[in-house]
């Protein structure tokens, strides 16, 4: 559910503070808010290349957290529809113009014995 | 068409409204004047849909919270817990931590008025045990959701009962969720699953197996055995979990019985439910003497936003004139 809402539209940009990068903001696929110990993964493919989760971050109303610090957090949570921040680094700064961006989450649910989220790419174009 | 006599009233969870709250389209407080303009009285919210910052919940938002009933004319009436049993990576939470975890959400519903909390279906009836004097203190019943694939003859469900009856606590319940009684297979699910690429055949043999009240053990097995794939396998699964069960077997657990989730997944143009006959289940609750609220649950987005736009309000309306029909109430709307 809400897959196709995962990836925003607005957004995408490059980083800010100097290093190569950029940020695409992304809705969780569920119908509730989360504790981010129970995110167990937003992976993001972007142009067709895995971007390791190390060389990524995850912001929720402006508390930025790297991905091993997710697990031990209990008592933040991704809320119902609120646009998470995912920054990620990359080698070479990102070209202007248009990227295929997929986002992939994966949610621990404790009433469900597989595990939940979604998935969602969209072609985006990056803010200038 | 006249009803008999009854004192069954009209609600609404606000869970009805998630595509529109998720996109942010709809507030709170917009969701609950939607509810109140077709007559619904009962406003039923999931804290962790619709506070963030949980599990404080803030003065401000209680000070919202009571002016929007008393500008709209509705009462808080439930609240719907969720437990975390996985909330640590590497481990199970605790007996003492998931009993924690229910008062702590019994502490927000009395915060914001109700006297029912939804306890999930995962919930253990241990917890349910262990949990019921600290909501009895706060005047407050945990009703177990009798959700599908359960029924009032699963051993889960069982087991909740025997720990309900030896108690006798009046803090303990059952809240059924009208999942339970599909009938046909909602068409809405299935109309999605061909849009997403599954295979007609597959798609008529599962909705007709399950139309007929078939044997859905093996389903997922034959539609694999029929060159099936992972759509095919999750209509099948959703054919396995879904369940159909006489809407009379709730009567002899009327005592118990808090309050309804009256979920949907589609109101037709000519305001009925297409895979749920609420025409054989209100006459249930009102020979059984129900006196709750039956809650309105819309759960038809997540199968149409592919494709449609989802207008929940316009469904919830539609539901809402059929209650307002089959409760015989004169006016359906602006009651």
């Amino acid at each position: 559910m809400f897959d196709q809402y995962i990836v925003c539209e607005e957004g995408f940009r490059p980083l800010d503070d100097g290093r190569t990068g950029g940020v695409v903001e992304v809705r969780m696929p569920y119908y509730r808010g989360l504790a981010l110990s129970m995110v167990e993964a937003v992976d993001l493919v972007l142009d067709g290349r895995p971007v390791p989760p190390s060389r990524t971050t995850f912001t929720v109303h402006h508390n930025t957290y790297t991905f091993d610090q997710l697990p031990g957090t209990t008592d933040d949570r991704w809320e119902m529809g609120e646009r998470a921040q995912l920054a990620f680094e990359t080698d070479e700064p990102l070209a202007p113009g248009e990227h295929d961006v997929a986002v992939a989450v994966r949610l621990r649910i404790s009433y469900m014995p597989v595990p939940g989220g979604g998935r969602d790419s969209k072609r985006l174009t990056l803010a200038a | 068409m006249t009803a008999p006599a009854h004192s069954i009233k009209r609600g609404v969870s606000l869970y009805s409204f998630q595509e529109e709250y998720f996109l942010r389209t709809l507030s709170v407080e917009d969701c609950i004047r939607e509810a109140a303009a077709f007559g619904a009285r009962g406003i039923e919210i999931i804290p962790e849909q619709m506070i963030p910052g949980l599990p404080r919940v803030d003065d401000e938002f209680v000070d919202s919270w009571f002016s929007w009933m008393e500008r709209y004319g509705t009462t808080p009436v439930a609240t719907d817990l969720f437990l975390d049993t996985k909330r640590h990576r590497d481990r199970w939470l605790t007996l003492d931590e998931q009993v924690a975890s229910f008062h702590r959400d019994i502490d927000i519903a009395v915060r914001l008025g109700v006297s029912v909390v939804r306890a999930i279906i995962n919930t253990p009836p241990e917890v349910m045990e262990s949990a019921a004097p600290y909501a009895e203190d706060a005047g407050v019943r945990l009703l177990l959701e009798v959700h599908a694939p359960f029924h009032y003859q699963h051993p889960w469900i069982l087991q909740h009962l025997e720990v309900m009856h030896r108690t006798g606590s009046p803090a303990l319940g059952l809240m059924p969720d009208m999942g339970t009684f599909v009938e046909r297979f909602p068409r809405v699910v299935s109309e999605r699953a061909l849009r997403d690429g599954a295979k007609p055949e597959l798609v008529d043999l599962i909705v007709r197996t399950y139309d007929e009240h078939g044997d859905t053990h093996a389903l997922m097995d034959v539609v694999n055995y029929r060159g099936g794939g992972p759509v095919d396998f999750g209509l099948a699964r959703q054919a396995t979990h879904y369940i159909w069960t006489e809407p009379k077997s709730m009567l002899e657990h009327m005592p118990l019985i808090g309050h309804i989730q009256a979920k949907f997944y589609e109101m037709t143009d000519d305001e009925i439910e297409y895979s749920i006959p609420y025409d054989r289940i209100v006459p249930v609750l009102v020979e059984g003497g129900f006196d709750g609220y039956l809650s309105s649950e819309y759960e038809g987005n997540r199968h149409i936003q592919d494709a449609f736009p989802v207008d929940s309000v316009e469904q919830v309306r539609r539901q809402h004139a059929m209650f307002a029909r089959l409760l015989g109430e004169t006016t359906g709307e602006d009651a």
